[in-house]
């Protein structure tokens, strides 16, 4: 069945674009930025195609491969994909042409060629999708922790002012959680040796084991840290605000759409069904950190001057709502969960990229650097709004449908923690509106205000394109360029999707709801039975 | 009467290749005439250590890899081959750095004649001079032999023997730097006063264990132990002995030359140190703790386990403070010797578990990685020879990509990131360890590797995130051996790293000791 092979095509083919991509010479950067785009939409197209061959009602597990790797270790290279994992594959692939189109001239003024942002994007979008494909835990690992890498040159090399400090923070912080969570894999190894005879790191195998409430305990902890940092909960949050705000756009927009999904992705696959004792003995205890994020997040994020700031502190609170959805431990609060995952992904990154657009023309972060943007370039002002009021959670938004979801799941069962975390919800309205109100609307102010003489093309700070300003005639006027036909092409298919999947979400439910079902019946609580 | 003893020629055929080499060496140094000796010695070091990686691997592959030979004194069994290869391997591309001739405008790493004193009027003639020293391939294949030897001792005096045989051309060679000759020679001066300490240490305790049990062959030694229990003389001579061996693995608290001697000896001298060195070492350490005392590991049990956590953290945390990267790969040489304790105590007592197999592994990826590491290092160059200063290599990723390439692969092996060899050798050795319960043990490596993490790093964010400075470092280009090791190393990096089943099998197969 070739169905089956998609999956490895869909690492194999961003993984060789990446070396052919960084192979090109240095003057073809339009032919690196070309392929990039052309492989990364073959790269949807494989993934829409792993849709249409992958059956909701059918095996937990579909389109799997499995090869002996190393047969040392009892690990394989297994991929095989359930609902959860299939819609993030989706999200990547959609994702993944989008940033390549946004960041088309975004490289061009970094100190390095653009060919090598292109070629580590695509080496990030293989390693992302070997992530949710992998069906062995010592494979995820390794994507887990190899995934690190083209972010951290992303970040490093692309990135904002303060790039080195935020690079080095990111991979410290993933590594410093990956090595606690490789300490919990050799254990989980050393026990399925101990209870099947030959060690195994395979899901479905480990997924068996009967482990000691303990010893579920410690290794629980060993994947939790990792995923806890990788899909920032409070207090392990404090990298995401340095990296979202000086990566490239494109690569916060995967980053805080794709790459931390991982943690909350993880808690579902890993943490929920092989350690279900222990899931239950701490899910008190993560949904205080859960709840304590979403508050704490949108009470920062009303803080932030720098938009960039703020919306990854909006993500770690959005965070809060998934890790609540998923340790309520109810289908419904888990569906929409997962739900949560993909629109965030959406909405935040809609969000970043048009920011990013506005930074492009403006060369600041800072929200007191702009005003009065929306007379002037309406097109920009009416995606940014779109992109908040879909952060914000708005009915007839998708994130709404998400949002409400994980509410009324958790509700039945974490009355307290729910009630509490709704109020995130306002808070949301308020940092998001304020932003908009800020940069949008209002007199004409800020770095986009022409002045006397032409302006020199200032440094970004954010990383973006310094060509946007526009030529000035007179004082006071403001002269911004509104969105063009590529940055349209850019958030359309976005935006779309908002208010898409915002009225019709069912196709997708209807791939997450029976993976979540079964992780809740692993973990023994659908019936309701968590002992509060 | 006396009797001689068995000896089987095929079994010995690496080490007298490599040892037959390196004597031919030291006539081809009185024969052969000065222009002509730098290829013929060249030559001749590559035929000795390639010879006996060779000559190993055949022995491997048919079934004589299980023999107490040369009257009980060696034991070629599947560890004993396992390691010669490696650190013939390794020695073979050692030798090649050290033959390298295009980087230096002198043609040379090492000084022109090593007698003349630094600073003399003398030697500043000999400083432009391309005459070329060709007396360290004999005594390198010297070393080789010595350490060849060392892995496979299954007696106490053989062992010793084959520790100065080793050590004693590597204090020799680590003071021929042809640049900054000084701090070449302190750090020779250092290198042989505490290695002279560390020989004494080493045949003080043979004494005392000679005298608890009668014996040197460590057979008997395991037996006595046995018959008589933890005799205070015989746990003082073993923790006499380990000491002797933990200072050549440069295992903290006896680490203290490591940086000096890595700073100052000439960086082909250092690679070789360092990754054929710490092999010799710890197959010395892995045999002696497991033939002789094997069974009373509630005697060095302990000690392995509290010097490795004090390795571990002495590398990663005086790391964190280097400013030169040869220090650093120095400090991170004495971290990675802890995380190779860590497999060391991988192993049970019976010799079940993974350990020995896992430290083996750990041992060849990490001697390739360091290799090719200090490979890179001989490449940046600034007036006054290599540039070793981190801040001499902010901004190389712009003006050497490839370079900055190779560093950076092998730096990312040394942190230990997936998908490179450092992470399959760390995986191995800390489920080794796991396995056998010591997972304390394995949470401190992990947590040492993350602060380690934090100097490999740095030096990327140097190459590739930083602004060139103005008096940076320039990238030589290499000639063919530098180049041969360079792809040979970062090959192997990541061929280890994605698909080590192969490998992995050799060392699992190899993992028994006789004796």
């Amino acid at each position: 069945m070739s169905a089956s092979f998609s999956l490895v095509a869909m690492i194999a083919l961003p993984a060789i674009g990446a070396a052919v991509v960084a192979a090109l010479p240095r003057e073809r950067s339009l032919l690196a930025k070309q392929v990039a785009l052309g492989v990364s939409l073959a790269a949807l197209l494989l993934a829409v195609l792993a849709t249409i061959a992958f059956d909701a009602g059918g095996e937990r597990f579909q389109l799997t491969t499995s090869v002996s790797w190393i047969p040392d270790f009892g690990a394989d290279f297994a991929l095989g994909v359930d609902g959860i994992a299939l819609v993030m594959l989706l999200l990547i692939g959609v994702l993944v042409p989008l940033v390549v189109a946004a960041s088309w001239h975004e490289a061009d003024t970094a100190p390095r060629p653009p060919r090598v942002f292109f070629a580590w994007l695509l080496l990030l979008e293989a390693m992302m999708v070997g992530v949710f494909a992998a069906t062995d835990v010592l494979l995820f690992y390794v994507f887990f922790e190899a995934m690190l890498v083209p972010m951290y040159f992303l970040i490093g090399s692309f990135g904002g002012p303060r790039r080195q400090y935020a690079a080095v923070k990111f991979f410290l912080y993933s590594l410093l959680g990956g090595l606690v969570m490789l300490a919990a894999v050799i254990g989980l190894y050393v026990v399925s040796t101990s209870q099947l005879g030959e060690g195994t790191f395979a899901f479905d195998a480990l997924r068996q084991l009967d482990i000691d409430p303990g010893v579920q305990k410690l290794l629980f902890l060993g994947f939790f840290v990792a995923f806890a940092i990788k899909a920032p909960l409070v207090p392990l949050h404090t990298w995401l605000p340095d990296s979202g705000a000086e990566a490239p756009i494109g690569g916060a927009v995967l980053l805080v759409g794709v790459l931390d999904k991982v943690g909350t992705f993880g808690f579902l696959r890993y943490c929920l069904p092989l350690f279900p004792d222990a899931s239950r003995f701490f899910a008190p205890f993560v949904l205080v950190l859960a709840v304590i994020g979403v508050l704490y997040a949108a009470l920062l994020a009303m803080g932030q001057s720098d938009m960039k700031r703020l919306v990854s502190y909006t993500s770690i609170s959005h965070f809060g709502f998934i890790a609540l959805g998923i340790f309520a431990f109810t289908t419904e609060a888990g569906t929409g969960a997962v739900l949560y995952m993909v629109n965030h992904g959406i909405a935040t990154g809609l969000l970043f990229l048009v920011v990013g657009m506005l930074i492009a023309r403006g060369g600041s972060r800072e929200i007191g650097d702009y005003g009065g943007v929306a007379k002037h370039a309406p097109k920009l002002a009416g995606a940014f709004l779109v992109a908040g009021l879909a952060s914000l959670a708005l009915p007839g938004t998708n994130s709404f449908v998400s949002e409400f979801l994980v509410l009324i799941g958790s509700f039945p069962e974490r009355p307290v923690f729910t009630i509490v975390a709704t109020v995130g919800i306002i808070l949301a309205a308020l940092y998001i509106l304020l932003m908009y109100q800020r940069t949008m609307h209002g007199p004409a102010r800020g770095v986009l205000l022409a002045a006397d003489e032409p302006p020199e093309p200032t440094p970004v700070a954010g990383g973006g394109g310094a060509t946007a300003v526009a030529a000035a005639p007179a004082r006071g006027v403001l002269r911004v360029r509104d969105l063009d036909r590529r940055e349209l092409a850019v958030v359309a298919p976005l935006i779309a999707l908002v208010i898409g999947l915002g009225v019709f979400p069912q196709p997708l439910l209807n791939l997450i709801e029976p993976a979540v079902s079964a992780t809740m019946s692993d973990v023994g609580a659908d019936s309701g039975g968590t002992d509060r | 009467m006396i009797e001689v003893p068995d000896l089987s020629l095929a079994a010995l055929a690496p080490l007298l290749l490599v040892l037959g080499a390196a004597c031919v060496g030291v006539l081809v140094e009185a024969f052969v005439p000065r222009e002509a000796r730098q290829p013929v010695q060249v030559a001749l070091a590559l035929v000795g250590t390639v010879g006996a990686l060779v000559a190993t691997l055949l022995l491997a592959a048919g079934d004589r890899d299980h023999e107490v030979t040369a009257g009980g004194a060696l034991a070629v069994d599947g560890a004993a081959l396992f390691l010669q290869a490696t650190v013939a391997g390794l020695g073979a591309l050692s030798v090649l750095l050290f033959a390298e001739r295009s980087l230096d405008p002198a043609r040379s790493a090492f000084v022109a004649s090593a007698a003349v004193p630094a600073g003399s009027p003398r030697d500043r003639e000999l400083m432009t001079d391309t005459r070329v020293q060709t007396e360290v391939y004999p005594l390198a294949t010297f070393a080789v032999g010595g350490m060849m030897l060392f892995v496979a001792a299954n007696d106490l005096l053989v062992m010793f023997v084959a520790l100065e045989v080793l050590s004693l051309p590597l204090y020799l060679i680590s003071g021929m730097a042809r640049r900054r000759r000084l701090l070449s020679q302190e750090a020779a001066v250092k290198y042989f006063l505490l290695g002279a300490f560390a020989s004494a240490f080493f045949l003080y305790g043979l004494a005392l264990v000679y005298g608890a049990t009668g014996s040197v062959r460590l057979r008997d030694i395991r037996e006595a132990g046995l018959e008589g229990g933890g005799d205070v003389l015989l746990v003082l001579g073993l923790g006499l002995l380990v000491v002797g061996l933990l200072f050549k693995a440069s295992v903290a608290p006896f680490h203290t030359w490591t940086p000096d001697v890595y700073q100052g000896a000439p960086t082909p001298v250092t690679a070789f140190m360092a990754a054929c060195t710490k092999v010799a070492a710890f197959g010395a350490i892995l045999r002696l703790l497991y033939v002789a005392f094997g069974t009373a590991e509630w005697t060095w049990r302990p000690l392995v386990y509290a010097v490795a956590i004090a390795s571990m953290v002495v590398g990663a945390v005086l790391g964190l403070t280097q400013t030169d990267l040869k220090r650093m790969l120095a400090y991170s040489s004495i971290a990675h010797a802890g995380f190779l304790l860590t497999g060391v105590l991988g192993l049970g007592s019976g010799g079940e578990g993974s350990g020995l197999a896992a430290t083996m592994f750990y041992l060849l990826t990490y001697g390739l990685t360091t290799l090719g590491a200090f490979a890179v290092l001989t490449l940046v160059r600034d007036g006054d020879g290599e540039a070793t200063h981190l801040s001499q290599w902010a901004g190389l990723g712009a003006r050497s990509p490839l370079t900055a390439a190779l560093m950076s692969l092998f730096l990312l092996a040394l942190a230990g990131i997936p998908l490179t060899a450092g992470f399959t050798g760390k995986f191995a050795v800390f489920r080794a360890a796991i396995e056998q319960g010591a997972w304390p043990l394995a949470l401190v490596a992990l947590l040492a590797s993350a602060v380690a993490a934090f100097f490999y790093l740095r030096v990327i964010v140097l190459m590739y995130f930083s602004e060139p400075v103005p008096d940076g470092a320039t990238v030589g280009v290499p000639g063919t051996p530098t180049t041969i090791v360079l792809a040979v190393t970062a090959t192997a990096t990541l061929a280890l790293g994605i698909l080590p089943g192969a490998v992995l099998d050799l060392a699992e197969q190899a993992a028994i000791f006789v004796g």
